[in-house]
């Protein structure tokens, strides 16, 4: 005679409780519950008693069989929860080791300042525009308002390819080449490379401008005074001093200098100021009518401002850098701080 | 501009501290560079006369002086100074004086005699950098009196940086103008009598050039004494307007120059022949110059010529033939206003730039030669003494600088400053100026005094009431601009974008120089037609770069020099080619990587950086636009033939160039590792298309791996065209996975592994299906490029 329900019952308590791992709790599950498991004949033995019996013992089966998948599900939980502890303790890492891959390098300092620029004057609608460094002496000097022998032209130290063709000596004649395709109203920056031949401890010949210019009816030098203000807070991200000084351009009358109280002493004085508290930082002014004449703007309808700005001097003064000449060295020593 | 503010003080005298002064004049638009004590700090040093004179006794080279000193007894002071004579007035430094340098004068022995004090040298008051014995004062100097007293040395001397539209302030008399206006003070304009004459000769004085001269006056001074000393306070004047005197007469002219601002010029009329010509030079016509240089003129040259020759490059340097000498008697004093346009440049094209120079082709008031010759004359003859002649003056009027009205509307004035002023405001700034104005309807008519060639429109009257008033005094308002929304092109990508992609690639930004060393563009690309500044900067900065590989090399060289194992740049800028006599400058993007692909990492091997590697960089950047290029071998004279991509695109653009340094250019230049580079032209690399929505298979899609045995010189892209040349319908991708030499693969052959993935857009393909169009592929690769099956 097989053994009694209660017989099998136990065993298979037993056999759950010794279970070690999910493989052998399964073979135990087969061999109870499975096809041919010893609960699944006990039920099968079922249909060879009477009928009003049947019921009787298949409840009692069933109830053993619940006893039996209760404890199953619960040593399964049991094994499943050690066995992701250990996997979890096998697969531990030191994480502080460096990660692997590809490493990110950064832009270089004059173009993360160009680019603070140019986001601070396109949230209002400045276009960034373009031109050539190779500059016919027209746009570079003439439509500037500064004919031949004028002495500003002593002040640009300009590169020269023959009589009339230049290395731009500043951003301005992109002003003339937009005024000259475009009609007002124009907001524009002009953004690029700047050649001067000139070159000492605090000059390279080469160096970055921005110029920038709005055209509209009723512009007036409050208005310039205003954008100017406001541009140079943005920038250095504080209330700073700023100082207008009546200056001299050929292209802007009035024309000025704009100084910023001194951003590494705070306008006490020191020697990156020359004891002044006061830096030059751009110089601006309202658009000369004569250069309003060059490309045929009525400077009766029209009026507007002009200002220009050297890069590498605000990149210096916004990052503490002390040396002009860094900039096209390219250490990489250099650059990687500004990554 | 520099000038003593004493001199300055003589004229105005606002009650305003240097430094108030300097800052009122900053802010004025003529900024001040620096401000320096005239002299260097000493105490203690007076007038001091040599009453009597022995030799000491001990000392050749020693004399024993009783100097008077303003007190009760004078004092014994020993000196050896080998110009101290009796009756010789000098500044002498008593017990307890600080020299210059901290140096305490205390009472001493020399060789056994006492000395209670010193008699003191220019050099040892820090007046100059050197002395020739003591330092002489005038015959009156009041003994007794403090010496900084006496030689006004407590002064400053105050540089200004003018900007070149204020040329009326290159003279004490111009800064004066501007600080009485900004005080609203009057100032007192310097006194000049007209001289009385006391011969009647005269110079002939001819112009012929009457457009570049409208106004030429001279005179004739005789008999001044060639010995007589320019007086120490018209020395000390000019020391610190930064002038050295010379003699008498030239001082005097120097002097004239920075009070009035007017450059006269004085000639030794013993050796001028016949008269005065002002006249362009001839062809072939030179003149030696004061400062001994000699230099040939071209005909838009202005000379001052005598009879014979010329003899001064006018407004600009006199000529050394007929400089005023230590002999000189009779003086020929020249008095000029040469129009800017006249001197503009010259000075300059002879490498020169005077004074004088620097004047004209500014502007010179034209109205202030008679009042500068008779100052200068007075001046010299009260140093020098000498006989006045009448003046010669040439003047035409029609070439003189006329100063017209310029209209000023008030409502402009407002408009332009956003700001009201009152009426009288505006007309008492205008004729604090020197300007005469005039009320009209609607505002007023200005008209400038000769010596502001700034003023000729309206503009320039509201620059000055906006410099009068000060520009910080002036509103500043919050822009309303007319504003639209802004542009999003989707036809072009920024960019910025290509530049932030190679950046996360981790490729570092470099800027170099657009004109680089020949040499290397030389070796980089010697079938460029470079363009060629005519005054470089340097030799090793002298022609435009034709490509950015020039810059990224020397910067990759620097770099390796500096111990960096790992170098990855990329530029963007400008490439300047000539090509067909028409300069051509074109958007590049360049890129440079040597080193490991990786930098160095633990848990995998340190491997160089490859082909494959920069190329997956380059394909990365053409992702950005989804544009389809190709890359196809080619051969560029700085890349290594067998690594040289030229990329093209589908319509066979040029696009730029892939590939590895030659390794002779390596070796050439300096590096001992394989470089990698790339430069794509930035319009066609930019260039987007907007994305066509494509719709998408609801069918399963299938992969075949096929490996296929072709000969080494097909390439894989045309294994690839090929198979997409056969427009076949269902084909979706093609992966390349393996590429095989070797073992089972006949040499001169290789084994190229691909995989295909087939999807049909309206049915589930069934493997037979499959088979057909694999068989049909396989038929057009092995009749186009002999591809066989690999077993």
């Amino acid at each position: 005679m097989s053994a009694t329900l209660e017989e099998i019952l136990a065993q298979a308590l037993n056999q759950l409780r010794d279970a070690q791992d999910l493989n052998q709790l399964d073979l135990v599950r087969v061999h109870y519950l499975g096809k041919k498991g010893l609960f699944t004949l006990q039920m099968k033995q079922l249909g060879a008693l009477d009928p009003d019996q049947r019921r009787a013992a298949g409840q009692v089966i069933n109830q053993a069989k619940d006893q039996f998948q209760q404890q199953l599900e619960a040593k399964k939980d049991l094994l499943q929860g050690a066995a992701l502890e250990a996997r979890l303790a096998s697969e531990g890492i030191d994480v502080t080791l460096p990660g692997r891959g590809q490493t990110i390098a950064g832009l270089h300092p004059v173009t993360t300042t160009l680019r603070r620029i140019s986001k601070i004057f396109a949230g209002v609608g400045f276009q960034v525009v373009e031109g050539p460094e190779i500059e016919d002496d027209y746009h570079n000097f003439e439509a500037l308002n500064i004919p031949a022998h004028h002495p500003a032209r002593a002040m640009h130290d300009t590169f020269y390819f023959d009589a009339h063709t230049v290395l731009r000596t500043h951003t301005s004649p992109v002003q003339i080449r937009v005024m000259e395709s475009e009609k007002p109203p124009l907001k524009v920056i002009a953004p690029g490379r700047v050649y001067r031949c000139d070159s000492d401890i605090t000059h390279t010949p080469m160096f970055h401008q921005v110029e920038g210019f709005l055209v509209d009816t009723d512009v007036s030098f409050a208005d310039l005074k205003g954008v100017v203000y406001e541009f140079l807070r943005a920038f250095f991200e504080k209330d700073i001093q700023v100082r207008f000084r009546p200056s001299y351009f050929p292209f802007t009358e009035p024309s000025a200098e704009v100084d910023i109280e001194c951003v590494m002493c705070g306008g006490e004085g020191c020697r990156v100021c020359s004891h002044t508290g006061w830096l030059e930082v751009m110089g601006c002014g309202m658009i000369h009518p004569e250069v309003f004449k060059s490309v045929n703007i009525d400077s009766e309808i029209y009026s507007g401002f002009a200002f220009g700005m050297g890069v590498e001097r605000l990149a210096m003064l916004r990052y503490g850098i002390n040396d002009l000449r860094l900039f096209f060295e390219n250490d990489l020593k250099f650059l990687e701080q500004f990554s | 501009m520099q000038i003593s503010e004493a001199w300055l003080r003589e004229y105005v005298n606002p009650a305003i501290t240097t430094e108030q002064l300097v800052e009122q004049l900053t802010m004025a638009g003529l900024e001040v560079d620096s401000v320096t004590p005239a002299a260097a700090v000493f105490s203690g040093v007076v007038v001091g006369e040599v009453l009597a004179m022995e030799q000491h006794p001990d000392a050749d080279r020693l004399r024993v002086c009783k100097v008077a000193v303003g007190e009760a007894e004078p004092l014994q002071i020993v000196c050896g100074a080998s110009n101290v004579r009796v009756g010789l007035k000098i500044p002498a430094a008593l017990i307890s004086a600080v020299l210059p340098g901290d140096f305490k004068i205390k009472k001493s022995k020399l060789r056994g005699v006492e000395s209670f004090g010193m008699l003191c040298s220019e050099k040892e008051l820090g007046l100059a950098a050197d002395a020739n014995g003591l330092m002489e004062l005038a015959a009156d100097a009041p003994v007794g009196v403090d010496i900084r007293d006496y030689l006004s040395l407590n002064d400053n001397i105050i540089e200004v940086d003018l900007t070149p539209n204020r040329a009326d302030c290159l003279s004490v008399e111009g800064i004066a103008r501007e600080v009485a206006v900004l005080n609203k003070l009057d100032w007192s304009v310097t006194q000049i009598e007209t001289a009385s004459i006391n011969h009647a000769d005269t110079l002939p004085v001819s112009v012929k050039a009457t457009d570049a001269c409208p106004r030429y006056l001279g005179r004739l001074i005789k008999g001044v004494n060639p010995k007589a000393e320019t007086p120490l306070w018209m020395q000390e004047r000019l020391r610190r307007s930064g002038v050295r005197s010379l003699s008498a007469v030239v001082d005097v002219t120097n002097y004239v120059l920075i009070e009035l601002g007017q450059p006269l010029h004085a000639f030794d009329a013993a050796k001028l022949s016949g008269g005065i010509n002002v006249r362009y030079a001839q062809a072939d016509e030179s003149v030696a110059l004061l400062n001994g240089q000699t230099i040939k003129l071209d005909n838009e040259t202005l000379v001052i010529a005598d009879d014979k020759q010329a003899l001064a490059l006018a407004g600009v340097m006199g000529g050394s033939e007929s400089a005023v000498t230590d002999d000189t008697q009779d003086v020929f004093l020249e008095c000029a206003f040469f129009t800017p346009l006249s001197i503009a440049g010259k000075a300059r094209n002879y490498g020169l730039h005077t004074d004088s120079s620097h004047r004209f082709e500014r502007g010179v008031d034209p109205t202030l030669q008679e009042r500068a010759i008779e100052r200068a004359t007075q001046l010299i003859v009260d140093i020098a003494g000498g006989s006045i002649g009448a003046i010669t003056e040439v003047t035409t009027a029609s070439t003189l600088p006329q100063r017209s009205a310029v209209l000023l509307r008030k409502l402009r004035l407002e408009k332009t400053l956003g700001i009201a002023l009152e009426n009288e405001q505006i007309i008492d700034i205008f004729q604090r100026l020197g300007m005469s104005v005039q009320t009209q309807t609607d505002g007023w008519s200005v008209t400038p005094p000769g010596c502001r060639f700034d003023i000729a429109i309206e503009a320039d009257l509201i620059e000055e009431i906006a410099r009068i008033v000060g520009y910080n005094n002036l509103p500043s308002s919050s822009l309303l601009m007319r504003s639209e929304l802004s542009k999003a092109t989707e036809t072009l990508l920024d960019l910025d974008r290509a530049k932030d992609l190679l950046v996360d690639r981790g490729y570092q930004e470099a800027i170099t120089y657009s004109f680089v060393d020949e040499e290397i563009q030389q070796a980089v690309a010697p079938d460029d037609d470079v363009v060629r500044l005519k005054n470089p900067i340097s030799a090793d900065l002298a022609v435009m770069r034709t490509t950015l590989w020039c810059g990224l090399l020397k910067a990759a060289l620097h770099n390796t020099n500096r111990q960096q194992n790992r170098v990855r740049f990329f530029e963007t800028g400008l490439r300047f080619t000539n090509k067909d006599g028409n300069t051509q400058q074109q958007k590049m993007l360049s890129g440079l990587a040597l080193g490991s692909a990786y930098s160095e990492q633990w848990g995998s091997a340190t491997r160089k950086v490859d082909f494959f590697d920069v190329k997956a960089d380059v394909q990365a950047l053409f992702s950005l636009t989804g544009t389809d290029v190709q890359f196809v071998p080619a051969k560029h004279p700085a890349l290594h033939p067998g690594q040289t991509a030229e990329i093209l695109s589908q319509q066979g653009d040029k696009i730029g160039w892939l590939g590895m340094l030659h390794p002779t250019l390596e070796k050439q230049l300096g590096f001992d590792t394989q470089i990698f580079l790339f430069e794509l032209d930035q319009d066609l690399l930019l260039n987007k298309q907007i994305p066509k929505f494509k719709s998408l298979s609801k069918y399963p899609s299938v992969r075949r791996d096929i490996a296929l045995i072709v000969k080494e010189e097909v390439s894989v892209s045309e294994i690839i065209n090929c198979i997409k040349g056969s427009a076949e319908p269902t084909l979706q991708d093609i992966v390349v996975f393996d590429v095989y030499r070797g073992k089972g693969v006949e040499d001169g052959s290789k084994s190229v592994a691909l995989s295909l993935i087939i999807q049909d857009f309206s049915q589930t393909l069934t493997d037979s299906q499959i088979d057909a169009i694999f068989s049909g592929l396989l038929e057009t690769l092995t009749t186009n490029i002999s591809a066989k099956l690999r077993d």
